[in-house]
């Protein structure tokens, strides 16, 4: 089982000019945790959206890897955008799904991945050219070079242990998340 | 106008890359404007206002203008599975500096609502074409719970909601849709009326 922060945090590590789409809930504290840059969107609600959201911005951006952070309950939401995704074969889009097998939001309902459900089966069923679980630390460094190397669109499952820890809060206002996220991305990469 | 002004103008205008559609004449283009039917009237402003991606989910209204998208090598046409993802789409699209459009049957609005959150909260531009069922001439009943809120549903969700009923109007109307849409950051539903679009055959 891993722990989410310190995956999420792996993963980001000098991450150039990765562009990030992250799905509300606890993801969003990971990935806040890790790395809260004018290059990250926030979705704080419009459940189900985060993988849409990140294909649009693909398309977009050919020239950019896009990364979605999200979680099982947001995945399972949006599980037909799964097969849009598969269709339209983004090469530079990986989505990422940090697992715990519950609504960590709501008071720890379990999830239908706890019932044995597999995104992955679910992604490779949709045309994704590689998808995988990943269950150890030390695997990171391979999710890593899947991310940022290979031909998407990627699946990364990653299965987290379901625990509540500190939350790291960035913006809220959508108006200021978009603004930024579009300033950054007219002046070109990091600054 | 100030010099400052014209600068950033054509900053915004670069990002959103209207300035490569210059001069394409797409195959399926007719040659006579006033001509033109109503599907081609909004192809040809979406070519004209830069729409680079068309998310849809099929009506057998819109499948002439699904043709000439996915027909057209600069627009990106993605079916979707569900309306809804189209609000993702169009979202990702703006953050990524282009322009986007969605297209549904009045009966997928309903299926949008909680994901209009998203354009709106942002404050994203985001242009609809919804064709109408459930309100004039319909074969099937179920399709009239939905056509009949559908303009409501629409305004309730922070939507300028632009109806066309004559095929006289839909030249300027699109055309004003897609203006304020993108030059306003506005959310933005063009309602295509059951009139217009003409009654579903079932027979053939």
């Amino acid at each position: 089982m891993l722990h989410r922060r310190e995956f999420v945090k792996q993963l980001l590590f000098e991450r150039g000019d990765l562009l990030v789409i992250c799905g509300l809930g606890t993801p969003t504290y990971d990935v806040a945790a890790a790395d809260d840059d004018g290059s990250n969107f926030y979705l704080w609600g419009a459940m189900g959206s985060a993988s849409m959201v990140g294909l649009g911005l693909a398309l977009a951006q050919p020239d950019r890897r896009i990364a979605v952070f999200t979680g099982d309950g947001e995945m399972l939401m949006g599980l037909g955008s799964l097969a849009t995704i598969g269709v339209k074969q983004p090469p530079n889009l990986a989505i990422v799904v940090l697992d715990n097998q519950h609504y960590g939001e709501t008071g720890m309902q379990p999830s239908h991945t706890h019932s044995g459900i597999s995104l992955v089966d679910v992604a490779l069923g949709c045309r994704f050219k590689e998808a995988r679980s990943f269950e150890k630390a030390e695997e990171a460094p391979l999710a890593r070079e899947m991310m940022y190397s290979r031909p998407g669109p990627l699946f990364i499952h990653a299965h987290v242990a379901a625990q509540h820890l500190e939350q790291v809060l960035p913006e809220r206002d959508g108006v200021i998340l978009a603004r930024n996220f579009t300033d950054r991305l007219r002046v070109g990469g990091r600054q | 106008m100030t010099a400052c002004h014209g600068v950033a103008k054509s900053i915004s205008i670069a990002f959103y890359g209207r300035d490569k559609f210059a001069a394409w004449e797409h195959p399926l283009n007719r040659a006579e404007t006033s001509a033109l039917d109503w599907p081609d009237v909004i192809y040809s402003n979406f070519r004209r206002a830069g729409i680079r991606q068309v998310g849809y989910v099929p009506d057998a209204g819109l499948s002439r203008l699904i043709q000439l998208c996915q027909s057209d090598p600069e627009i990106e046409d993605a079916v979707l599975t569900t309306e809804e993802e189209g609000i993702g789409l169009v979202a990702g699209a703006a953050l990524g500096g282009q322009r986007a459009a969605i297209l549904m049957q009045s009966s997928g609005v309903g299926n949008c609502v909680n994901m209009f959150s998203l354009v709106k909260q942002c404050r994203l531009p985001c242009l609809m074409f919804v064709t109408m069922r459930g309100e004039y001439a319909e074969f099937n009943p179920w399709q009239v719970s939905m056509g009949s809120i559908t303009d409501a549903c629409l305004r309730l969700c922070g939507f300028l909601v632009y109806r066309i009923e004559k095929a006289e109007d839909v030249a300027d109307v699109v055309a004003a849709a897609c203006d304020i849409s993108f030059d306003s950051n506005q959310l933005v539903a063009v309602i295509l009326s059951q009139r217009l679009v003409g009654r579903k055959r079932w027979n053939n």
